[in-house]
């Protein structure tokens, strides 16, 4: 079995602060991690790995640095890394994201491909979605428990109030969230293999897509503003019984002619 | 309370191994390597940070160094993979740093040894598999007599006696080992009989170094958590880290941490690069030892009352390096390796 694992590296959002002027993050000394719900996808693989044996290629799209990333991931366990990096990919958004992936596991031999829900910088779950359609494969999303029999996969997908347990054939994509798995921790003895292990590095001319499709010109989306949340006023306490309570709020929000 | 389990998942994820070859189940690192993860867990937990340090540098390295090809492969990849805690039985009440006065003797009978007496101050031993006993073979030949053997706790006759109450890494289990006619086959001798000395001395100068990766991160984890509460205390209306005195002070402390460091990382590297390394052992457990003592207590200094009392790190930390200073050979014998090469 193949298993193909799409990564993002992204600033660790516990560190990141926010340029109150520009509205944007400021990533100057901010550490960069795997995204969060990524590292779930390659555990999740892993252990379809350990389980029922299958080659694992982490795949990232990004700039040279992303390599870390994916040398973190082999460290885990994964078997090969893809990096593809590009000019051309520069200004992207979601759908030419998604084009420029799908073009490149298009030139794998997969069964699974996963990703996480969401990277933590830009939280639209998107990508992996968009990659499925690219592929026209079966996709489900917000997976949090994977069962696999060799040949078919059952999926229980979490929904707002509960879940569905689905059944899915390969070739098929799968997003993971964090209730999924406990990631690993990296293996020593992997590290030092990450160190000698080469990572594959393709550029655009490598991957199957339409230039028309990539970067900022084959992104539809356009960035009108970015601002900061503004914080509210600090609200009110009043510490009365709760019909009192009850009152008091009532007589506030008529006072505000909200009611 | 020793954290038993998370010592389990650094065996699992191979730290304990880190040095040692694949072939055994360890990591197929290298010696600076795994002193880098020493220093780091002792940023936090000094008490794991020596545990782990007599069982890779002492234990296994002495196994890795000086056991014969079944004992390797019979016993590291348990001790690598944390299946198997191991410890080191060198010192006994009236043997230390004198390796001559060990009184614990091995007999020769039949296929086994017979061994009889007791070691203290033994690191790991109340939760330790797997140990390295040092044991006089024959008497008579003084620091030539001694012999290393590797035994399990399983074997008839061996016991855990008194567990010490300590100072500081309170949580390292520390304690005597006894054995009473304790039968240990004779395969488990480790190289000849006589060689022990050689095998005793050589694998401390290898402990030396995990020593003073300790004793470095303790410096280190003290230093992290007196900047971050500098920047929280105020007094005067103002962070104390804004006064001059105090950053001074803060300037000084790095300095002694980096000469450290850099005597550590070299001492590692020698042992890596095949080069002797007995005095830069010495040397950076001496300079590390001394700059964990003296940063960790300014430490206590800059928290003022907080720093006395046990709700912070610090004063923790000052505890734990003490006995940093004073295990793996004394500084005062520390000075003694250093200046017996220089007059060679």
């Amino acid at each position: 079995m193949n298993i193909v694992v799409c990564v993002k590296q992204v600033p660790d959002t516990n560190e990141v602060k926010i340029d109150p002027v520009k509205g944007t993050l400021i990533r100057d000394g901010v550490p960069s991690i795997i995204n969060p719900d990524d590292k779930n996808a390659i555990e999740e693989a892993l252990r379809l790995k350990d389980k029922h044996g299958a080659n694992v290629t982490v795949i990232t799209m990004g700039p040279p640095q992303a390599e870390v990333a994916l040398k973190e991931a082999i460290a885990m366990g994964a078997d090969d890394a893809i990096l593809i990096s590009d000019r051309a990919f520069a200004g992207s958004d979601t759908l030419a994201t998604s084009r420029t992936l799908a073009g490149a596991i298009t030139k794998l031999d997969f069964d699974i491909v996963m990703a996480g829900r969401q990277a933590i910088d830009g939280d639209t779950a998107q990508v992996g979605p968009g990659i499925a359609e690219s592929l026209n494969l079966p996709q489900v999303t917000y997976v949090e428990n994977v069962e696999f029999d060799g040949k078919n996969l059952k999926i229980r997908k979490a929904l707002e109030d509960g879940y569905e347990v689905l059944e899915v054939q390969t070739p098929c994509l799968l997003t993971a969230i964090d209730s999924l798995n406990e990631p690993r921790y990296m293996q020593m003895k992997n590290i030092f293999t990450a160190y000698d292990k080469e990572v594959i590095m393709w550029n655009a001319s490598d991957i199957d897509v339409n230039p028309e499709h990539l970067g900022l010109k084959g992104s539809p989306t356009k960035v009108k503003k970015t601002w900061t949340k503004e914080t509210k006023g600090s609200g009110e306490i009043v510490e009365l019984p709760a019909k009192e309570a009850a009152a008091v709020a009532i007589s506030k929000l008529k006072e505000k002619h909200y009611i | 309370m020793f954290p038993i389990d998370q010592y389990k998942k650094m065996g699992e994820i191979g730290l304990l191994g880190l040095p040692f070859g694949t072939e055994y189940e360890g990591a197929g690192g290298d010696y600076l390597s795994y002193i880098l993860a020493v220093e780091e867990i002792s940023k936090v937990d000094a008490s794991v940070g020596i545990s782990y340090s007599v069982q890779t540098s002492l234990n296994m390295s002495a196994i890795s160094t000086y056991g014969s090809e079944d004992q390797k492969k019979k016993y590291l990849p348990d001790l690598c993979t944390g299946r198997k805690i191991g410890s080191f039985g060198l010192t006994e009440p009236g043997a230390g740093t004198d390796a001559a006065g060990v009184r614990t003797v091995a007999v020769k009978d039949g296929d086994n040894y017979i061994l009889n007496g007791q070691k203290c101050f033994i690191t790991n031993s109340p939760i330790a598999d797997t140990f390295v006993i040092f044991a006089m073979t024959d008497r008579s030949k003084g620091t030539k007599g001694l012999s290393a053997f590797i035994v399990e706790k399983a074997f008839p006759g061996i016991s855990i006696g008194k567990i010490e109450d300590k100072m500081g890494i309170r949580s390292a289990q520390v304690g005597e080992i006894i054995m009473e006619d304790c039968v240990v086959p004779a395969e488990n001798l480790m190289g000849k009989e006589g060689k022990g000395f050689g095998i005793a001395m050589k694998t401390l100068d290898g402990g030396r170094i995990g020593v003073a990766a300790q004793a470095l991160g303790i410096a280190e984890g003290a230093m992290d958590h007196t900047i971050a509460y500098m920047k929280e205390r105020k007094q005067f209306g103002r962070a104390i880290h804004k006064f001059q005195y105090l950053q001074f002070r803060m300037a000084d402390m790095k300095a002694k941490i980096e000469q450290a460091r850099y005597l550590v990382y070299k001492a590692a590297m020698d042992k890596n690069n095949g080069k002797p390394y007995a005095e830069s052992a010495a040397l950076a457990k001496m300079v590390a030892s001394d700059c964990a003592m003296e940063v960790t207590t300014n430490c206590v200094q800059m928290h003022g009352g907080y720093g006395f009392i046990k709700d912070y790190p610090v004063e923790r930390m000052m505890r734990d390096s003490k006995i940093t200073q004073i295990y793996e050979g004394t500084n005062e014998v520390m000075r003694m390796v250093i200046s017996g090469n220089m007059f060679r």
